[in-house]
């Protein structure tokens, strides 16, 4: 439960300087496979997902009926106040854990800040991450820090799963409903709120999308025959969708169901887009991505990076239809507006990897 | 012609930058813009495209991209004069009027068969949320669309409709559409006629 996740903490810390953060500092997934594939593979064969397979953490069975899920995740501030941009940075950090199907067990700080800074802002930065690794029920068990030009905060997060409930993201069937647990749109919000563009409401929709944790969402998929998972962050959501669909599937996504933060798609169409979100479409265009009368402004909502974006799960369609409706249940009993929504559907794969209409 | 130094500056900020400089110039003015990286290019020549400007590269070196944009002549944007007559049928239920539930099954199997009997043809067949039925296998409308559609009619259904009557995999006539296009068609039409 998350109903007060949009509170703002009185603090005295400066604004940090902010470019452009979040998600949206990703390297493209272009750059990222071809640096990648130069790598060896790892060959221990209790390593049960690694980097190979583009999942959301790394996961090694210790027994058998327990593995540990490792992940980590940091970037530049997102927004200008250093509470929010830590309890941000921390939600985003801790999502890959659930994404995985696992629990989150503790979490390590990571850090770089300018030797010259303010350290009232380093640490009203630290106490909004802790805030959310306390509310995630993970312990913050230390971490390390460097200076830097810039600021930069994350975590590595540690959690446990059951080896044989691990949920993968590239594993959906023929058939699945396919949900998404927050709205899109982030990177818009963010890049407009930084040119003073946005309208009101529009940015603090958006921290409060970014600040939720996939906490709930996740446990509420406990009962759920539950077939590929993964959160949707840098790569946007036609970047993360093309994982889960690999080489088999392909998806269409109903532009009618897709929850977006409210005013992104006028200011989309505004050109408050971010270079993360051209690198985003150039990616998933060359891939097979096709919009059947979509307009422009909705086209772009599907490539902006998110920065702790909602789960997109692939499941039968009638565990979606009851997980949607206990996960929309649950947040409207605590005051929390945030829309989760069924956006489409898998199948077997057609001439287009990912319909859009 | 204004140029405008944009290296250094991360997106949307170039393409903002250039917006604000063209929509308060004249018409058919033309900007240079220096970015210094292809991202930025990229998304000013989508820019340019979105808006129906003028687009062109020039000199393209390491830390500086050179691309000129010309915003397009007054007037492009006019509405279209009163084109031809341009008939829009939209089903939006299994049933023909309200009442019996048979009775308006068959009316609408009726006015379906009538309709390919009709001197004018429409040019479009919409079906949304209960016309989902009409286009999928068991409707025994399937012949009469048929016919329709190899007589240039465009038959339509509502994807979002489709999906959530579990009928996505069992379209059997005609093609899948969104609300946008629904909303286009019904605005382009000279009439919509719901039975």
């Amino acid at each position: 439960m998350d109903a007060d996740a949009g509170r703002v903490v009185p603090h005295d810390a400066a604004p940090l300087f902010c470019s452009g953060g979040g998600c949206t500092a990703k390297l493209g997934p272009r750059a990222l496979s071809a640096v990648l594939a130069k790598l060896p593979r790892p060959t221990d064969e209790n390593l049960l997902v690694g980097f190979d397979s583009s999942d959301d953490a790394a996961v090694i069975r210790l027994t058998d009926d327990l593995a540990v899920v490792h992940t980590l995740d940091f970037f530049p501030p997102v927004v200008a106040d250093p509470y929010t941009f830590g309890r941000i940075a921390a939600a985003n950090a801790l999502s890959d854990v659930w994404a995985m199907g696992g629990r989150v067990s503790t979490a390590l700080n990571i850090v770089a800040f300018p030797e010259d800074g303010d350290l009232n802002q380093l640490g009203t930065i630290l106490a909004g991450g802790s805030e959310r690794v306390a509310a995630a029920g993970a312990s913050l068990a230390g971490g390390h820090s460097i200076t830097g030009d810039g600021v930069l905060y994350g975590l590595s997060v540690t959690g446990t799963v059951h080896p044989g409930r691990l949920w993968r993201n590239d594993t959906p069937r023929p058939g699945d409903a396919l949900v998404l647990t927050k709205p899109l749109g982030v990177g818009i919000a963010c890049a407009a709120h930084r040119l003073d563009a946005a309208p009101a409401g529009v940015y603090e929709a958006a921290v409060e999308s970014m600040v939720e944790l996939n906490l709930r969402a996740a446990e509420l998929l406990a009962d759920a025959d539950v077939h590929a998972v993964t959160d949707v962050t840098g790569f946007g959501l036609a970047g993360h969708l093309l994982e889960m669909l690999g080489e088999h599937h392909s998806a269409v996504v109903d532009t009618l169901t897709l929850p977006l933060l409210p005013g992104v798609k006028h200011l989309a169409e505004e050109f408050f887009l971010t270079a993360a979100a051209q690198r985003n479409r150039a990616h998933a265009e060359a891939h097979g991505t096709r919009f059947d009368h979509v307009p422009f402004g909705v086209q772009e909502v599907l490539f902006d990076a998110q920065t702790s974006g909602g789960l997109l799960v692939a499941l039968p369609r009638a565990d979606a239809d009851a997980y949607v409706a206990a996960l929309a249940a649950e947040r409207a009993a605590s005051g929390n507006a945030l829309p989760v929504a069924i956006i489409g559907t898998i199948a077997a794969r057609a001439a287009d990897a990912i319909l859009v209409r | 012609m204004t140029t405008l130094d944009m290296t250094g500056k991360a997106c949307p900020i170039p393409v903002i930058e250039t917006k604000r400089l063209l929509a308060a110039s004249a018409p058919g003015t033309s900007v240079e813009v220096v970015v210094d990286n292809p991202t930025a290019v990229e998304n000013l020549a989508k820019f340019a495209e979105q808006r129906g400007y003028t687009f062109s590269r020039g000199e393209q070196a390491p830390g500086a991209f050179r691309v000129v944009l010309t915003s397009g002549d007054a007037d492009t944007t006019a509405p279209a004069a009163s084109g031809p007559r341009r008939t829009v049928v939209a089903v939006s239920s299994r049933t023909m009027g309200e009442g019996d539930e048979r009775l308006g099954a068959t009316l609408l199997k009726g006015f379906l068969y009538a309709l390919t009997e009709a001197p004018a043809w429409p040019e479009v067949v919409l079906f949304y949320n209960g016309g989902a039925h009409l286009t999928t296998e068991g409707s025994e409308s399937l012949e009469d669309l048929r016919k329709l559609e190899a007589g240039g009619v465009e038959v339509l259904t509502c994807g979002t409709c489709l999906n959530h009557y579990g009928l996505s995999e069992k379209l059997a006539v005609g093609g899948v559409t969104n609300m946008y296009t629904i909303v286009e068609t019904m605005l382009a039409a000279s009439h919509v006629v719901k039975p």
